[in-house]
């Protein structure tokens, strides 16, 4: 038999990573396996990375690791055709190094160093390796099966961190093939333009960050989201919509990036730059339902490969790094027992379901479910919502107090008084 | 039999670009990677010592970082990797390279003395093809460069069978060992590393000389100081231009054919020196 480790963590993102760190921290023999040419290679997000998550793993992070902007600015477009309602927060605070909130990254970079770190703490990395499937013996997870000569690999936990898809976590059965409304198909890309043409039109300074969330024609109407990024001298914009509306409404998503791109409330920000990346994923957007079993017999799941996205608030990274170290957590106390079996391994699930993570999930379990239901929110109030501005703000003589009457009569009339106190009531209480 | 390997780091030329201002390759456009000639090589040497068994040693000179390439080689099946680090051997041509490579060779002999020198055909950031035979004329041993077969070792004679690329067909040699091989692709397949491969190399940490650990050294003959090559001018070469599609009839494109060819004319006539 070749030879053995203690824990074998497939799939170098964030969870992964996370995860062998705090193995190897504490002296464990990890092996962390990657199939990309080196981790971050092929990996995507729209990039805000949040701090307090990775402080935890490596205070100080920001020191070191390469990171983009910190964030300043948080905005949020709620866009018909041709207008937008603006809303957002600008902190000067969130510039100075003790009150970081966010910063914005380039996976490819970040997720190389961050893998580096647990190298550096003793973790083995091998790149360019695809884990085929898990080797099972008598009910437990033993080793993973790789894609080499010789490739088959032994360890007392295997740690799946293998991404949305988990093709590993399917085939021990954890989960089934999704459903399409529990997953969104996110299309972006890193448009490159001089630092000082991205400070001019975001309002900033070199180490000022700015995000912009866009909700309604931004997917045309569609239950998804888009976003504009600040990176040193790049932006990030993408669009996402779950697969199901995608389908529904019959979008290419590639039409719908080259949508947003030419929309006359995003062109002027990334004229003139140049495309550098072309990205596609998945994001699992299923929320606290579709969260599949994450322990079993040698094996655990983190990170997206256990659908750990909260949609409403973009948060992945995070989660995948808390999952990927309450695991660490729990497989060097299992270590302690020697003991890798199920029950002893489930109070990683226990840790999980104690913690943000599934308390947030939770919250919103069915908020996806009532806007994919609904599309009057994106569709609909909208397009309303850009009408009673636009008018509230007209100067044309009326009085404010008829605008307002006006305003609210013209809602009401597109879709009924209770229609509207329908659609309230459901919304505060798929977030409330 | 001892063989050692020479690689280097190169940034991957097929994506890299030229800094139209400096013109000099702007090396953070492109990620660092083995010299693909020398993956050959490694693997050369790797397949040479699963035939005749021994030792597969690499060398290579450059920043620390190169240390990556040499886990790479030890990934194909290198047993030792060597790097020279210093900042003496900074902004070498293939002059000074040669002859750092070469005393860092002598250094490697004497812990166990070579049969042979692989190399790569050329370094692709550079593709002078020269510090291989530098390096052979340095230790006085044979060079036989652009080898695509290594077709027989005979280790009681100490003799190596091998066929060499020539312009039109190839010729097959014997040389005496030790001697310096430079290998072309075709020589074989880089084959997908085993496993254990893999987390050997993970593991493995190079060993690193500086120029204090070499012996006999001529500082002068060392980095920018031993280099008399100058770079006069770098420049992307121009796209080519797309061709021409012509539409209709056969015989329309063909007559369209022929007035083109026949406007080019002067392409097709032998030119003749007075
Ligand atoms: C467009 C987009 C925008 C996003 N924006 C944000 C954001 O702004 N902020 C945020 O926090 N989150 C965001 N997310 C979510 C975030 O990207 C993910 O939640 C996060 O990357 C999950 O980390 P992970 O380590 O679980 O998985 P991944 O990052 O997907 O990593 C999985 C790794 O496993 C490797 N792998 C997979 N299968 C195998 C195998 N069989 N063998 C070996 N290796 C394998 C992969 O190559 C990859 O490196 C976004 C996602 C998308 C798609």
């Amino acid at each position: 038999m070749s030879e053995k480790f203690d824990v074998i963590v497939v799939g170098a993102g964030p969870a992964g990573s996370a995860c062998a760190l705090t193995c190897a921290q504490s002296g464990l023999k990890v092996l962390l396996i990657e199939r990309g040419e080196y981790p971050g290679s092929k990996n995507v997000m729209g990039g805000v990375l949040y701090r307090k998550q990775m402080e935890e793993l490596i205070p100080e992070f920001w020191k070191e690791a390469p990171l983009e902007r910190p964030v300043i600015e948080q905005r949020f477009w709620m866009m018909d055709k041709e207008s937008v309602v603006s809303f957002g927060y600008k902190g000067l605070e969130w510039a100075e190094e003790n009150n970081y909130n966010n910063f914005t990254v380039l996976r490819a970079q970040f997720d190389q160093w961050f893998a580096s770190k647990a190298v550096q703490a003793g973790a083995l990395l091998i790149n360019e390796t695809v884990v085929l499937e898990c080797i099972v013996e008598n009910g437990k997870v033993v080793g993973v099966r790789t894609d080499r000569p010789d490739g088959d690999i032994y360890a007392d936990v295997v740690v799946l961190a293998d991404g949305v898809n988990s093709l590993l976590g399917k085939q021990l059965g954890f989960h089934k093939e999704f459903r399409p409304d529990e997953v969104a198909l996110t299309v972006m890309e890193v448009i490159n333009l001089p630092k000082e043409k991205i400070n001019d039109r975001f309002n900033l300074s070199d180490n000022q960050g700015c995000t912009i969330e866009i909700f309604g024609d931004s997917t045309k109407g569609n239950l998804g989201t888009a976003f504009l990024y600040t990176n040193k001298d790049s932006l990030n914009i993408g669009v996402g919509t779950t697969l199901s509306s995608m389908i529904k409404a019959k979008l290419k998503p590639y039409d719908l990036l080259d949508y947003l791109k030419n929309h006359p409330m995003v062109k002027p920000l990334i004229e003139g730059g140049e495309s550098a990346e072309y990205l596609a994923h998945l994001i699992p957007e299923g929320g606290y339902r579709s969260v599949p079993k994450v322990a079993g017999n040698g094996v655990v799941l983190i990170g997206d490969a256990a659908q750990l996205v909260n949609a409403i608030h973009r948060e992945g990274s995070n989660m995948a790094m808390s999952s990927g170290k309450m695991a660490a957590e729990t497989i060097i106390e299992a270590k302690h027992r020697n003991d890798f079996s199920e029950s002893s391994l489930n109070l990683y699930r226990e840790k999980l379901y104690d913690s943000f993570i599934m308390k947030d999930l939770e919250k919103y379990k069915d908020a996806a479910h009532t806007f994919e239901k609904y599309p009057q929110y994106f569709n609909e109030y909208v397009p309303m919502m850009n009408k009673a501005m636009s008018k509230f703000f007209t100067v044309d003589g009326t009085p404010k107090r008829d605008k307002q009457k006006e305003i609210m009569k013209s809602i009401t009339k597109e879709r009924g008084v209770i229609n509207v106190a329908k659609d309230m009531y459901r919304a505060w209480k798929a977030v409330k | 039999m001892h063989i050692v390997v020479c690689v280097k780091q190169v940034p991957d030329t097929k994506i890299i670009k030229i800094n139209p201002k400096t013109n000099t390759l702007d090396r953070r456009s492109a990620p660092a990677i083995l010299n693909p000639y020398d993956a050959h090589a490694v693997q050369e040497a790797v397949r040479l010592k699963k035939l005749v068994g021994g030792t597969v040693s690499v060398v290579s000179m450059g920043p620390p970082q190169a240390t990556a390439i040499i886990k790479k080689s030890v990934e194909i099946g290198a047993d030792e990797g060597y790097l020279i680090s210093d900042r003496a051997f900074a902004g070498a041509d293939t002059l000074a390279t040669s002859y750092a490579l070469s005393k860092a060779l002598e250094r490697i002999a004497k812990i166990k003395p070579i049969d042979m020198v692989i190399c790569g055909k050329h370094a692709i950031d550079g593709d002078t093809g020269q510090v291989g035979p530098g390096i052979a004329r340095r230790l006085d041993i044979p060079p036989v460069t652009n080898v695509i077969e290594v077709t027989e070792v005979i280790e009681k004679d100490k003799k190596v069978v091998i066929k060499r690329k020539l312009t039109s067909g190839y010729e097959i040699i014997q040389a005496q060992l030790p001697c310096l091989l430079t290998v072309e692709k075709e020589i074989n397949e880089v084959e997908y590393s085993p496993l254990p491969n893999m987390i050997r190399a993970a593991k493995y940490e190079s060993i690193i000389w500086t120029v204090a650990d070499l012996e006999n050294v001529d500082k002068v003959q060392l980095g920018l100081k031993g280099s008399p090559t100058i770079v006069g001018k770098m420049f992307s070469p121009p796209k080519p231009e797309g061709g021409i599609r012509l539409e209709g009839t056969a015989n329309e494109q063909v007559n369209k054919l022929m007035d083109l060819l026949m406007e080019k004319k002067e392409l097709f006539t032998l030119q003749t020196t007075k």
